[in-house]
């Protein structure tokens, strides 16, 4: 690895180990993520996939009974360290979820909530911006600039998990990780995110996990296989969907798994 | 393929495919080796019969298009699974292809079924037969995904052309020597460069093959025999070592 990829290392994972009580979910899983790429997580259902998906923002401290060994850093800091903020971790590593979860709150404030909470501004005006931005950022802002006092949740579906992806931008995020963000979408919806994605690849770190796999060949520079907890191959997307090296992932790709 | 899909049907599509292929590839090489003989025999009967054969090869090619078309369009094949389907495409047009070469010599051979034979006929269908036996190899590397003997074949065309070039030389220098032999001549020639074709398009099959089969090209520089295309005056070709 040459200097200036060492540069564009974003998150790097360093035999990661997650258990559930005495169940062991991820197995010494090791990555680099990339601050000017999208990596998609693949893999069969129950894989782990989404448990070290969690990891990367300390999502699992909710979960009673999981416990994560290992490193994962962020620019090189540990995020399980004592001196982290999780607060601030998850500002700074931000999530969107399989179903869109807007606050039963106005468009406006799904979006001003987190710059306010995390007393990044407080004033009207630079609120109003804030909405504005990222409504614009998340590909929504057409849609919704007359009707900005309306529930959140009166959106459609495909509305709302870009809501959600403005929400997550709002308060400058570093990465984004999606887990499944469309698997509650129609197709129009679909290709409406993935287009998001692509515009936003190169300003955020972006992490997508997803059952899809023309998705994941269709966003990510980078995939990685999961299965029954194991990071089995990880490389280029490229060359992960033309020409795997491992067994296990082209059988799984080329739907001859189990 | 190592192990089934889980959708059965597409491993049916996928072995109905190769079973196109490999059908191609026998009526291909039928069709080069009746050439040869129809030349050797000087026999128009057996001419005509490979001109007609070569329709089915045209068919044949555009159900292989018709299905691989399906394929992706409704099983977005990845990985092994595409290279294959991709493979068939490509092979089945080199296939059809051949088959035009076949036909084009067929054609010339009722022409020279009407003069008597001259000696460089004697040698040409020895070259077609080298051929028909690396075409025969091939759909065998094909059907046992076996790229190691696509590499040989593919490191075979080396030995067309240097056939090729001498035959080249000695029709040269005959028609030099009786200018009345002149369109038979021109006529064998054009026959040579055919069978030197197939050989071009069966190396070009070896690539496709190994490619299928190991998801990389063959990383060497193709082998080029051809010389003729330089040549001013025969007596300069050289065979490439």
């Amino acid at each position: 690895m040459n200097k200036q990829d060492v540069s564009a290392v974003k998150m790097t994972a360093l035999n990661c180990n997650v258990y559930y009580n005495e169940k062991q979910a991820i197995k010494d899983v090791t990555i680099d993520i990339r601050a000017d790429e999208v990596t998609a997580f693949i893999g069969p259902s129950g894989c782990g996939k989404s448990t070290f998906l969690r990891c990367l923002n300390r999502m699992n401290d909710t979960i009673a009974g999981c416990r994560v060994t290992g490193d994962i850093k962020l620019d090189g800091e540990d995020i399980y360290g004592k001196a982290m903020d999780v607060v601030q971790l998850r500002a700074r590593v931000g999530m969107v979820f399989q179903k869109p979860n807007p606050f039963p709150k106005s468009i406006y404030e799904n979006i001003a909530y987190g710059p306010r909470i995390h007393g990044l501004i407080s004033n009207k005006t630079g609120l109003d911006e804030v909405v504005k931005n990222s409504l614009q950022k998340a590909g929504l802002w057409e849609e919704v600039k007359d009707r900005l006092n309306e529930s959140g949740t009166a959106l459609s579906g495909g509305q709302q998990q870009r809501l959600c992806i403005a929400r997550a931008i709002a308060v400058n995020p570093e990465v984004i990780l999606m887990d499944e963000p469309c698997s509650a979408l129609d197709p129009i919806a679909t290709a409406k995110i993935e287009e998001l994605i692509e515009e936003l690849r190169g300003r955020y770190a972006i992490v997508i996990v997803t059952h899809n796999m023309q998705q994941a060949a269709r966003v990510s520079q980078k995939t990685a296989f999961f299965h029954l907890g194991s990071m089995v191959e990880y490389g280029a997307t490229t060359d992960i969907f033309t020409n795997p090296r491992k067994e296990r992932t082209k059988d799984y790709i080329t739907g001859r798994y189990g | 393929m190592s192990q089934k899909h889980t959708v059965k049907s597409y491993d049916d599509d996928l072995k109905q495919l190769r079973a196109l292929i490999a059908q191609m590839g026998g009526i291909a090489e039928a069709q080069i080796l009746s050439a040869i003989e129809a030349l050797q025999r000087r026999d128009a009967d057996l001419a005509l019969r490979v001109i007609e054969m070569d329709i089915s090869l045209d068919n044949l090619e555009s159900d292989v298009e018709k299905m691989t078309v399906n394929l992706i369009a409704l099983r977005a094949p990845m990985a092994d699974d595409l290279r294959e389907i991709i493979s068939a495409l490509k092979i089945s047009a080199l296939l059809e292809r051949i088959g035009d070469y076949a036909k084009n010599i067929a054609k010339r051979t009722s022409v020279l079924a009407q003069y008597a034979a001259i000696e460089p006929m004697i040698i040409i269908p020895e070259m077609g037969r080298m051929v028909s036996r690396m075409m025969s190899a091939v759909m065998g590397a094909y059907s046992s995904r076996d790229s190691v003997s696509a590499r040989k074949i593919w490191a075979q065309d080396r030995d067309v052309d240097n056939f090729y070039n001498s035959i080249f030389r000695t029709l040269l220098t005959h028609m030099m020597e009786n200018p009345h032999h002149i369109t038979l001549s021109t006529h064998l020639l054009f026959i040579a460069k055919n069978i030197e074709r197939i050989g071009d398009h069966v190396t070009n099959i070896s690539e496709i093959i190994h490619y299928n089969v190991t998801g990389n090209v063959i990383p060497d520089v193709r082998p080029k025999g051809d010389m003729t295309s330089y040549v001013f005056n025969p007596a300069s070709i050289q065979d490439e070592k």
